[in-house]
């Protein structure tokens, strides 16, 4: 569909070819496709054809904004790189010079053509085919304006681990108002679990709790824990968000958090959350002392009052009457401007390993377990032992990477377990003087201060063996190995087997997406990987924001990383959601598709269609409509409308058929 | 057109903003050479694909056509690509109804991660409609090459292979 106008060209276009030092111009001739440019497409209105070394310096800039003015262009063509690179530099170029921003076309012939072709000739030939392609195009181009929406100023935080916690503090310190929502009874994420932190060793809680504290009283948080997002309406600015509080069975108002009623209950429970596995909780409990809100919440899966209809002892013991049987999940509706997802990780569960034999050897232990185990508060009052609560090793083996770096379970680096590992070390150390094997890979330790405490721990005398582990067995064949765990394993530095009979084993199991991230990312309209971790909107430029507008991610929610890092991004994450509400609107690109009314037929085929359900079918026209805030233009619909009522901003079929002309001329 | 054995096809490719424009500005940045014969189309996602723009690339003179998008679940505007693949594989059987090798057609998955991926599935594409020649349905009228028998058997595998 190129646009014809009787052979009279309407537009004047000026079409500029970047040299890019030589990074073009050395696989393609570029002074030949700006002078290709000037005869051949003259006719379909090029009045100036350029090639410059720099086209993104300043100078080249200026060439173009004087060439604006002074030959009062109406489009503007370039060719240099990637659109993902320039196109905002080449778009701005245009504004300064008066012209509409969205009436230049950027087309790459640098990451598409001279970068990835050898042969000079037919290289600049498809140059002047994508050039083509692109003068094509931008005569369809239409001068569209930024739309701008307002910023409500509360945000909503999901997840309050270590994360959540820090980004729900920037923001309510810079005076709005923050929801932080916590499926858990109690704020504080896997950090609560932990006794020491690497590389320094401090205590978990002393410096977790007193942001727990913080984030509890804070007057511009209102926190709700056991509770989950249920429904997510809107978009950016104007977010319509449904909290499930599920049912806690506590008055909370009435609640002194004395403990009694936990005490009282007759019904011990498993406590695989927070303890992972290694204690006991009541039916109704805080899962630990310091937790935030200090309000218990009964598990009426395990209460026996819920299965049998009797007991009640929490109800007669407690001296404020603050139990209520009858109290019901409660749906809360607020409105917000910006989310922040926090959810964290699960662990790997080590079991899918069965060569290591965690739950069938008795020694074997996660790293969950172990942290628990060194914690003071914890199953053993932080003594290292055995299963059975009392005998100290004498040998520890840790072993690395467990369904990490594994094709067979997870391709990726959990980042975190080598430095945990090398903590564990040092426990055992500290606390039994055992003999502490570490089975790993490689040895990474790339932050602040990891590769000074890995040496630390080398000379406390830990022996590092490399070579992935085969198999923990308890079938001793050799002398030594009797009641003990032998540890197979190929030593890769000696290129020898070894068996190495130890007491106790570690498995420092990798860092996996919540079972239910897919699910969640649904909730909030954005993407996660194959893996599931939730996709940033650039991996290096912008790791906290995603593809959709007013959600952004920190923490591990995001991929494996540490404590340090995932402050720095709870941080950053609210710097940008106060960043947008500061301003107090926000202007979002025009890319975005419209119902021409005349043309619609009121079928419905689009209704369905979009992600975002951004269209809106009116009963009384029976005609569709586009809410444009909703939508974020990927264009599906545009190309499911049988009636062709749907047109596309920025990407119009006239737009597309013209370039596949263009790209198609023979040159 | 050149004699069938030195025969250069041109090959359109639709790709996705997010991913596999990516992927091939990921393959740029890398410097990993494939044949200069695509050439490439943005749209914001493999769910804007009209079938039509297909045809155009077809009626224009292009010998193939390439549609890539996100990896299943990975969509950027969370499942287009579905849709997508739904209108490839009916584009598929329409083509092979109007006389044109299905192969002329070919989907491809890429991530904004996967360059080389990219790299290879193109320099395949070319070597296949390389094999394949010139697409020049237009001068031998209407007439289908493929019998229904054929061409049915050969959507069947088409469908398993992209469904698997
Ligand atoms: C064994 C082990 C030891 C470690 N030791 C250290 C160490 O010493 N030093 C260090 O720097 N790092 C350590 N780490 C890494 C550390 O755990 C993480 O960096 C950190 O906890 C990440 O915090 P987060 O807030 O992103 O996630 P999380 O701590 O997982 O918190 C996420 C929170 O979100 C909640 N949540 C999940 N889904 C939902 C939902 N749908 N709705 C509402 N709430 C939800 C969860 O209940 C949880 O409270 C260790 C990790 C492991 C496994
Ligand atoms: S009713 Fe009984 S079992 Fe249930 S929480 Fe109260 S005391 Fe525990
Ligand atoms: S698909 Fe097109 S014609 Fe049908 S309702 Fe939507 S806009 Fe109207
Ligand atoms: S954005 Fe890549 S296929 Fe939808």
């Amino acid at each position: 569909m190129t646009k014809d106008n009787g052979g009279i060209p309407q537009e004047k276009i000026g079409v500029y070819v970047c040299h890019c030092g030589t990074n073009i111009s050395a696989t393609v001739d570029v002074e030949d496709v700006a002078q290709w440019a000037a005869d051949k497409l003259e006719h379909r209105g090029v009045v100036i054809a350029r090639d410059y070394k720099f086209m993104c310096s300043s100078l080249g800039q200026e060439l173009i904004e004087n060439d604006i003015r002074e030959l009062r262009l109406t489009r503007v063509v370039v060719a240099a790189c990637s659109p993902h690179l320039h196109e905002k530099t080449f778009r701005t170029a245009c504004e300064n010079a008066g012209l509409n921003p969205y009436l230049c076309e950027l087309v790459s012939i640098r990451e598409q053509v001279s970068w990835v072709h050898t042969d000079k000739v037919a290289a600049t030939a498809k140059s002047k085919a994508v050039l083509s392609g692109g003068v094509e195009r931008v005569l369809w181009h239409e001068p569209l304006e930024a739309m701008s929406v307002p910023i409500h100023p509360a945000t909503l935080v999901v997840g309050g681990g270590i994360a959540g916690i820090q980004a729900a503090l920037e923001i309510a310190d810079a005076g709005h108002p923050v929801y932080l929502v916590e499926r858990e009874p109690s704020i504080g994420g896997h950090m609560a679990q932990f006794d020491k932190t690497f590389p320094t060793l401090d205590c978990s809680a002393c410096i977790l709790t007193p942001k727990m504290v913080d984030a509890g009283v804070h007057p511009n948080i209102t926190l709700m824990t056991w509770a989950e997002v249920e429904k997510v309406d809107g978009y950016v600015g104007n977010f319509d968000v449904t909290v499930r509080q599920k049912a806690r069975k506590v008055i909370t108002d009435l609640c002194t958090g004395c403990g009694i009623c936990e005490e009282k209950c007759p019904k011990k429970v498993v406590d695989d959350v927070y303890e992972a596995g290694l204690a006991y909780r009541k039916a109704v409990y805080t899962p630990f002392p310091q937790a935030v809100p200090n309000y218990p919440v009964m598990d009426l899966k395990n209460c026996i009052y819920f299965d049998t209809g009797k007991c009640k002892a929490c109800e007669k013991f407690c001296p404020t009457n603050a139990i209520d049987f009858e109290q019901e999940d409660e749906l809360i509706g607020f409105q917000v401007g910006n989310i922040i997802l926090a959810t964290g990780y699960d662990m790997f569960d080590a079991r899918k390993m069965s060569n290591y034999g965690y739950g069938r050897l008795e020694n074997v232990f996660t790293s969950m377990e172990f942290e628990r185990m060194c914690n003071a508060s914890g199953p053993t009052e932080g003594n290292i032992v055995l299963r059975d609560g009392v005998s100290t090793p004498k040998a520890v083996g840790i072993i690395h990477c467990v369904g990490s770096r594994d094709k067979n379970y997870n391709e990726y680096c959990s980042s975190i377990c080598c430095m945990q590992s090398l903590k564990f070390a040092h426990l055992v150390d500290e606390r039994t003087g055992a003999q502490v094997y570490n089975f790993y890979i490689d040895i990474r330790t790339p932050g602040k201060g990891y590769d000074e405490f890995y040496n630390r721990i080398v000379e406390e005398g830990t022996h590092f063996v490399r070579g992935k582990v085969a198999e923990v067995t308890n079938a001793a064949r050799l002398n030594g190995e009797k009641e003990k765990l032998i540890i197979q394993v190929e030593d890769t530095l000696i290129g020898k087997q070894r068996r190495i009979p130890v007491d106790m084993v570690i498995l420092s199991a990798g860092l996996e997406p919540r079972h239910d991230a897919k699910d969640v990312a649904k909730l909030f309209g954005i993407s996660c990987s194959a893996d599931g971790w939730y996709i940033e909107k650039h991996p290096k430029l912008d790791p906290i924001a995603t593809m959709t507008e007013g959600i952004y991610i920190a923490g591990c929610v995001q991929g494996p990383k540490d404590i340090p890092a995932s402050v720095a991004q709870g941080a950053a994450a609210s710097a940008r959601v106060l960043g947008k509400i500061q301003q107090g609107e926000m202007k979002m690109e025009p890319i975005r598709a419209s119902v021409i009314e005349a043309q619609c037929s009121g079928c419905r085929i689009c209704n369905d269609l979009c992600p975002y359900n951004a269209i809106l079918f009116h009963e009384d026209t029976m005609l569709s409509e586009i809410n444009p805030a909703l939508c974020q233009g990927c264009g599906t619909c545009v190309a499911a409308c049988p009636a062709g009522a749907i047109t596309g901003t920025g990407f119009s079929n006239e737009q597309v058929l013209a370039q596949i002309e263009g790209l198609l001329m023979s040159v | 057109m050149t004699e069938k054995n030195d025969f250069e096809p041109t090959i359109v490719g639709f790709t996705c903003n997010w991913c596999s424009y990516r992927a091939a500005d990921l393959a740029g940045i890398a410097r990993i050479k494939y044949p200069p014969n695509v050439r490439l189309v943005r749209l914001m996602c493999s769910g804007r694909l009209d079938p039509t723009f297909v045809m155009k690339a077809f009626a224009e003179g292009a010998d193939a056509v390439m549609i890539t998008g996100c990896h299943p679940g990975e969509c950027h505007y969370l499942e287009q690509n579905y849709k997508a693949l739904r209108r490839y594989l009916l584009l598929r059987r329409t083509l092979v109804a109007m006389g044109i090798e299905a192969e002329r057609l070919h989907l491809a998955w890429a991530s904004a991660a996967e360059g080389i991926q990219l790299a290879r599935e193109i320099t395949e594409m070319v070597e296949r409609v390389r094999t394949l020649g010139p697409l020049n349905w237009h001068l031998n009228g209407s007439q289908p090459e493929v019998t229904n028998e054929a061409a049915g058997k050969k959507l069947q595998e088409i469908e398993l292979e992209v469904t698997s």
